[in-house]
């Protein structure tokens, strides 16, 4: 008979680079069970909803967290500007959809170096790491932060971006496009890599969604479903599809994940090529008063912006709903029954945000 | 400047918002690259001198914090990265903040910005080595005291018998 032994991982574990902590109940090598326990980056910053006025909310917003910040910052402004029925002008929707992808590049490219990491390809890591560099350059040149972009505001975006800085943009893209390839062909063809993904935490489509996975995670089971297809910014005039994969392996996940890196880049350069020009803000007066659901598609799946106000200059109350809070249950699923080792392959593959999941 | 020894990292996300975090990892990435001095970014705590520390402390990470720093030999020096390790920055008025790792553990180097920018962080590790050195100094001059008065106590209870 096989012995039980319980192997605490986490909060401090060098492959993650966020503290989350999991009991896994061991039966000789392989896992039966994993308990998690989180609340090691839990702030509590919707309550700050009743110190920070709504302007300046946005900014607590995107300190959500600092990798899919920009959505953040950018889903808390479409909520408030529904209520306040505020139309912002076409070339900030552009714009804002520009720099939606570019981020999404640059998480995404975060995740492929510490996945690459997670199983000792450091190279790899440290090349991810590299292009990622340079999409940082042009958020910083556009935006003004590398990590926190506050960009956004309630009727618009704070500046422009000039038409030159976006056809040098476009230029840099063309350029790294190869780079790109190289470094995802390589994740996706190496022998090594397929053979240490393929055939891992396998979750069938009904599984996945039955226990509410959303983003790559969901799509890497072979589900269709991509909240960019719901049309908010500009993504109902750009032409992309929803890229799925249908083993539900870490593989899948990887696939879908790498594949969306080049369809960014192919975005990104479809909207500057249709951006067109005019105002980038409106002006906002009075207070909100209301309520309104905002969903939008964060590099890591769907995520929910709740905000509720009432007509004061303090919102009553904002709340979000992160996509690694609805992965985590599919993921402790996807643990059970893996070997020990594969664990820290099998979280990172669905590239897990802490600091949102707790806010 | 003169590296005394290569230096070994441990990060630790205190309740930041990544944003740090991902800063600290950059910096060891080919753009600025600070392995090339022999800087590493450890995992265990029983390896590091630096401990490189983000975030404003919540009450589920206090304990943590107080733990990893306890594991690290000594000498050891404490860098607060970003402002929220600093005094808890934009998160300050939250329940669940302590405000600042200094709350929690002594911290030897302040480095501001929301998020700390890599050139200001490694600007930070440099200082932090500087004060390695002093405490490494102070640690051996301490040794030597205690050698030579045990060599003394020797002495004395030869004197004795």
């Amino acid at each position: 008979m096989s012995n039980r032994s319980v192997v605490p991982f986490g909060p401090q574990h060098p492959v993650l680079p966020e503290p989350i902590h999991l009991d896994l109940v061991l039966e000789d090598e392989v896992v039966v069970d994993a308990i998690p326990s989180i609340g090691f980056v839990h702030r509590g910053l919707e309550k700050l909803v009743e110190v920070k006025d709504f302007n300046e909310m946005a900014y607590v917003a995107e300190r959500i967290c600092g990798i899919c910040s920009y959505g953040h910052g950018f889903g808390y402004c479409d909520a408030v500007e529904h209520i306040m029925n505020i139309e912002i002008p076409p070339r900030a929707q552009y714009l804002r959809t520009i720099l939606f992808e570019m981020s999404r590049l640059h998480s995404h490219m975060l995740w492929f170096g510490l996945l690459a990491d997670g199983f000792g390809f450091e190279s790899l890591f440290m090349d991810a790491w590299r292009i990622r560099e340079k999409l940082l350059d042009m958020l910083e040149e556009a935006t003004g932060g590398r990590v926190i972009f506050s960009i956004n505001k309630i009727g618009g975006m704070r500046r422009d971006i000039p038409k030159e800085m976006l056809k040098s943009f476009r230029q840099r893209l063309e350029d790294l496009t190869e780079d790109l390839k190289v470094t995802v062909r390589t994740l996706l063809e190496d022998p090594a890599v397929k053979s240490r993904l393929s055939g891992v935490g396998v979750l069938t489509a009904d599984e996945v969604e039955t226990l509410g996975a959303a983003g790559p995670f969901l799509r890497g089971s072979g589900i269709r479903r991509d909240s960019r297809k719901l049309g908010y910014l500009a993504y109902d005039d750009i032409d992309f599809d929803i890229i799925t994969h249908n083993d539900g392996d870490t593989y899948a996940r990887t696939y879908v994940r790498a594949m969306e890196i080049l369809q960014s880049v192919d975005i990104i350069k479809q909207a500057i090529e249709k951006t067109p020009a005019g105002e980038v803000d409106v002006p906002v007066k009075g207070f909100p008063n209301g309520e309104y659901m905002t969903r939008i598609e964060q590099p890591r799946g769907e995520a929910c912006y709740y905000v509720k106000a009432n007509g004061k200059k303090f919102l009553e109350r904002m709340r979000v709903r992160t996509p690694t809070f609805a992965n985590i249950p599919a993921l402790t699923a996807s643990l059970r029954g893996s070997e020990l080792a594969d664990i820290p392959i099998l979280i990172l593959a669905i590239d897990p945000c802490i600091s949102c999941t707790e806010r | 400047m003169k590296l005394s020894k290569s230096p070994w990292l441990l990060h630790y996300d205190a309740s930041s918002c990544n944003g740090c975090d991902i800063e600290v990892l950059a910096a060891t990435t080919p753009r600025f690259d600070v392995e090339r001095f022999g800087i590493i970014n450890t995992g265990n705590p029983k390896h590091a001198d630096i401990l490189v520390i983000t975030g404003g402390v919540n009450n589920q990470a206090k304990s943590v914090v107080k733990q990893i720093y306890s594991q690290m030999p000594e000498p050891k020096v404490v860098v607060a990265a970003g402002i929220c390790a600093c005094d808890g920055g934009i998160f300050k008025d939250c329940y669940n903040i302590m405000g600042g790792v200094d709350k929690v553990i002594p911290v030897d180097v302040y480095v501001p910005g929301c998020a700390v920018r890599p050139e200001a962080l490694i600007d930070g590790v440099v200082k932090a080595l500087a004060i390695l050195d002093q405490k490494r100094d102070a640690m051996k001059s301490h040794a030597a005291c205690e050698i030579n008065y045990d060599k003394n106590s020797d002495t004395k209870e030869k004197n004795q018998a």
